[in-house]
């Protein structure tokens, strides 16, 4: 294979041929694709001309910021940030005041129709409330105007995503996702979860470098690959689950030898995401792991539906309903929950095989999880 | 007289605008405002108390653990719950962790651009800087070779022309003084750090499930299972996996982070002239030694009036008050009165310019920030603070030896610590003392397994039955950017009221009653502006306080009792 000018790079920088395609490898796991994927990955990376990203932050902890800086696969996330060409993140940028502002200006006209424009954090409703501004600007003018001219927008977190904690109940600042603060956006992806985990970012990005596509969605606009399975499918607890093994006190035997979190007031079973398939911080660990019930963050509302977090979801399929309902006091619906658990295993796969649609649908909120999906 | 704005001050958590007079190549007055709020203590009203840690945790995702401990602690204090000696463990070495990478990531991605050139770094000769660097540290990444890669790696990126977060920065500023050579190591290291962060977090992975936003706390203690014989606990596999990354940390702090500090300072040591500003410092202290109701904290807890070190007084939580009468806020009492947190309001009202704005009205109402007031002064937070205190009382000693050592080969005295550099400096010997206290941690961790001691929570607290119908908590924290509280008014099982008094609150709030600006603005005065179109001088002084505005959101109590017991643990 010859050089590309990005392998000479990668070599300047110590990183191995090896390495690298190591890395697209870890890339299609998160993806789901099969193992020969990884070589279309990397020749995608490879000679895909850098897009340019612009980064907004509105009413934000900046946690999606923070997780993006723990992409893992070090060396060639560095690499692959390298090949994407951020032209404005406020946390990041060395630029400040007017200079930060002219790089964003700049970056809307020169780009205009072709940028990404990712967001994280939800948006005051009204303008003139002055709940959040950035150089005198209001977060909505601003959101209006770089999400309006972008090729695509990717809300990152539950706030921009479903509005997020300044949105919960009683939203003292009228806060907004994206979707609704700038309606009709096209090639609007959600990435939920508080935060998103980085591995899945990362994946977004590479996918579209290497289908030159974006991928179908489920019905919240999430990205299959990363939201196609609910939490319950996929944990290594569930045997202990299906075996009517569950944690009754923390710190008691079944807690210390990993057993269900259920009765605890686990989520997980209303939550899709990919947390027990590819972990967090470099597989290192992820919340079940640590011995704490899933909350729900990838979850629309998770804020308010999902609370009081440490009691039971009622009627999860499974569960022996009869001997525990009188206990169970929480205002979830057992449709959400049921709803989800629907999400079966190998949806993922089914859909992959079918061509991925030209714009994002998730439109059709009645199609359950196969929004945007074309076979 | 010049009127300079830095609208979105950036490379920082949130949303901070510092509007400034400069006349004469110097700052004469500025105003510090924050632009953004939530209202989370709002949307916390009615909650279950046991959740609130997760919401509060979500004021900020950078130090993205303190207003969880700070929660789980109000809480605990309010019904009653001790956290078993398990718990206080984690903590302390969660908290540590968080410290040691917070302080990383601010001096080297969202600090050292305002003192490093990247564009100068281009013209370094690789050679001297390995001597530099072998001059400074014996950190093994030194060579001539490794200097020239990263050379080459920062000259083909700048020669592509997509400079991306590097774009429109104002490099080749008369204000920066590195030579090439010094420049290209910090780059380097830059670099190195933004891996090295990504490594030291598993610990809170280890211990929390992930980075950001841990997800194992539990009012009364800690929901990571501890059990040397099982797998799905945190177990001796576990302690040495701690154990490494923990001397990793250690590595990095001293062979890096420290004589990066070092070198860098002696190039500008006119800075520890500048930017002073507020010279009473308040902490809190933290990291409990011990399970009693009166812990000994491994980082003291003191007042220091007017930069006096040979007094620190004990902190006295009753003579907290907040003002609003510059903050876009309203109080019952009148804008001019003061709040203690215990009888504080938080009635939002915007009267600011409507957007799009140039100005802000600085004589009325200017930020989401109130101003917090101890005994009626502003008081500075943060790692100086935390530094100061324990060199005074020399306690912890490293904390002493550390300081000594550091003003020692800078020569100076201890006042040049009331600076701009002062304040970069004690971080760095914060994250040095704090990453060598976590292996004392980790050990204590392992002998609780030996002991088969698997309490991690306070099971007789768990259950609301068990809490006083109507009780009120507060919990108190030194997070990275300094002294946090929370205050918790629980009634019936839910949250009546809850407050929160930030770091970035004592440090960036504006004026108060009396027209005493906070440290921020107060610091700003005097400091040099060569260009007003290029105020990279403000940035250092601002960035100093490593700015974190999404904390600043606020707040509400209406509570009728003085707290009857204050407990920092």
């Amino acid at each position: 294979m010859a050089q590309t000018k990005l392998m000479l790079e990668l070599e300047r920088q110590g990183v191995s041929r090896r390495d690298f395609m190591g890395f697209c490898a870890s890339m299609a796991a998160v993806l789901g694709l099969p193992k020969t994927a990884a070589a279309t990955i990397a020749t995608a990376v490879e000679t895909e001309a850098r897009p340019v990203l612009v980064w907004l932050e509105f009413q934000d902890c900046a946690g999606n910021t923070e997780s993006f800086l723990r992409a893992s696969h070090p060396t060639v996330a560095d690499l692959v940030l390298d090949t994407i060409s951020l032209n404005y993140h406020e946390t990041l940028m060395a630029a400040a005041g007017s200079q930060a502002e002219d790089a964003l200006e700049e970056t809307v006209r020169k780009y205009k129709g072709k940028y990404i424009a990712l967001v994280e954090g939800s948006i005051p409703g009204d303008p003139d409330s002055g709940y959040c501004t950035i150089g005198g600007r209001a977060a909505l003018d601003i959101a209006r105007e770089v999400c309006g001219s972008a090729m695509a927008t990717i809300a990152v977190g539950t706030c921009a995503t479903f509005g997020g904690i300044p949105a919960a109940r009683p939203n003292p600042t009228r806060a907004l996702s994206v979707a609704d603060a700038v309606p009709g956006l096209k090639n609007l992806i959600h990435m939920s979860a508080c935060p998103a985990n980085a591995e899945n970012i990362t994946a977004l990005i590479v996918y579209y470098l290497t289908l030159k596509q974006w991928p179908p969605l489920d019905r919240y606009r999430r990205p299959l690959f990363a939201y196609g399975k609910s939490i319950h499918d996929g944990c290594e607890r569930r045997a202990h689950f299906d075996a009517g093994q569950y944690v009754e006190a923390w710190g008691d035997e079944a807690h210390r030898h990993g057993h269900c979190l259920y009765k605890m007031g686990c989520k997980g079973p209303a939550t899709s995401q990919n947390c027990p398939n590819v972990g967090w911080n470099e597989h290192t660990n992820w919340p079940i792991g640590c011995g704490h019930p899933c909350i729900g963050c990838a979850e629309p509302n998770f804020w308010d539906v999902m609370t009081p977090f440490y009691q039971r979801l009622p009627n999860v399929a499974g569960f022996n309903t009869d001997k525990w309902l009188d206990t169970v006091g929480i205002g979830l619906t057992a449709a959400v929950a049921a709803g989800t658990i629907a999400h079966g295993v190998g949806e993922v796969m089914r859909h992959r095989r079918g061509p991925a649609a030209e714009e994002p649908a998730g439109a059709d909120k009645n199609a359950g999880g196969q929004a945007g999906v074309k076979k | 007289m010049t009127h300079v704005v830095v609208d979105p001050v950036t490379r920082i958590e949130g949303h901070l605008r510092i509007e400034a007079e400069v006349d004469g190549g110097a700052v004469k007055e500025a105003w510090s405002s924050c632009t953004m709020f939530r209202g989370i203590e709002l949307i916390l009203e009615g909650r279950d108390p046991r959740d609130a840690w997760a919401f509060a945790q979500r004021i900020c995702g950078v130090c993205t653990t303190v207003h969880a401990i700070a929660s789980i602690r109000a809480v605990e204090h309010a019904i009653g719950a001790t956290p078993p000696p398990n718990a206080r463990i984690l903590r302390n070495l969660i908290i540590a962790a968080q410290n040691v990478q917070d302080h990383v990531i601010h001096f080297y991605h969202l600090q050292a651009l305002d003192w490093v050139d990247i564009v100068s770094a281009l013209s370094a000769d690789p050679a001297k800087t390995s001597s530099l660097a072998q001059s400074i540290s014996d950190w093994p990444l030194s060579s001539a070779k490794y200097y020239t890669e990263v050379r080459d790696r920062v000259k083909a990126f700048v020669e592509r022309g997509q400079l991306g977060i590097f774009a429109n920065a104002y490099w080749g500023h008369s204000a920066y003084r590195l030579p090439p050579e010094a420049n290209l190591m910090a780059v380097a290291h830059y670099l190195e750090a933004l891996d090295w962060q990504r490594r030291f977090i598993k610990i809170h992975a280890i211990l929390g499930g992930k980075n950001p936003h841990l997800q194992s706390f539990l009012v009364g203690g800690m929901a990571t299972p501890v059990d040397p014989d099982a797998q799905a606990s945190l177990n001796l596999g576990t302690v040495a996996a701690l154990r490494k990354l923990v001397a990793e940390g250690v590595d990095f702090v001293t062979r890096v982070y420290i004589p990066d500090v070092l070198a860098i300072a002696s190039f500008y040591k006119d800075w520890f002239s500048i930017g002073a500003g507020v010279t009473n410092f308040l902490s809190y202290g933290d990291f409990p030694l011990d399970d009693g109701a009166q812990p000994q904290l491994y980082i003291p807890a003191g007042i220091i009036h007017n930069g006096d070190l040979s007094r620190i007084e004990p902190v006295d939580h009753a003579k907290i008050d907040e003002y609003i009468t510059h903050s876009w806020y309203d109080y019952s009492v009148g804008d001019d009165k003061g709040l203690n947190p215990y009888k504080g309001e938080t009635h939002p009202h915007y009267t600011g310019p409507r957007p799009p704005y140039q100005r802000l009205k600085v004589e009325e109402k200017y930020s989401w920030l109130k101003s917090p007031r101890y005994d009626g002064a502003p008081m500075q937070v943060g790692p100086l603070a935390r530094m100061l205190v324990a060199y005074g009382v020399g306690r912890p000693t490293r904390a002493k030896e550390l300081i000594d050592q550091a003003l020692k080969q800078l020569n100076a005295p201890p006042a040049a610590l009331f600076s701009t550099l002062g304040r970069i400096a004690a971080r760095a010997i914060e994250a040095q003392v704090l990453v060598e206290s976590m292996g004392m941690w980790v050990e204590a961790l392992a002998d609780g397994m030996a002991r088969r001691d698997y309490r991690i929570q306070d099971t007789s607290k768990w259950d609301p039955s068990s809490w006083p119908q109507d009780c009120f908590g507060a919990g108190f924290h030194e997070a990275p950017r300094g002294s946090l509280g929370h205050w918790v008014h629980i009634k019936d099982g839910k949250i009546a009221k809850y407050q929160c008094v930030v770091p970035s609150t004592w440090n960036a709030g504006p004026r108060d009653a009396k027209g005493q600006p906070g440290p921020y603005e107060a610091s700003l005065v005097g400091t040099p502006v060569a260009k007003p179109d290029q105020p990279l001088e403000i940035l250092r002084t601002v960035h100093s306080f490593d700015p974190c505005m999404a904390c600043g959101v606020h707040v509400v109590d209406a509570t009728r009792r003085e707290l009857a017991r204050v407990r920092v643990s």
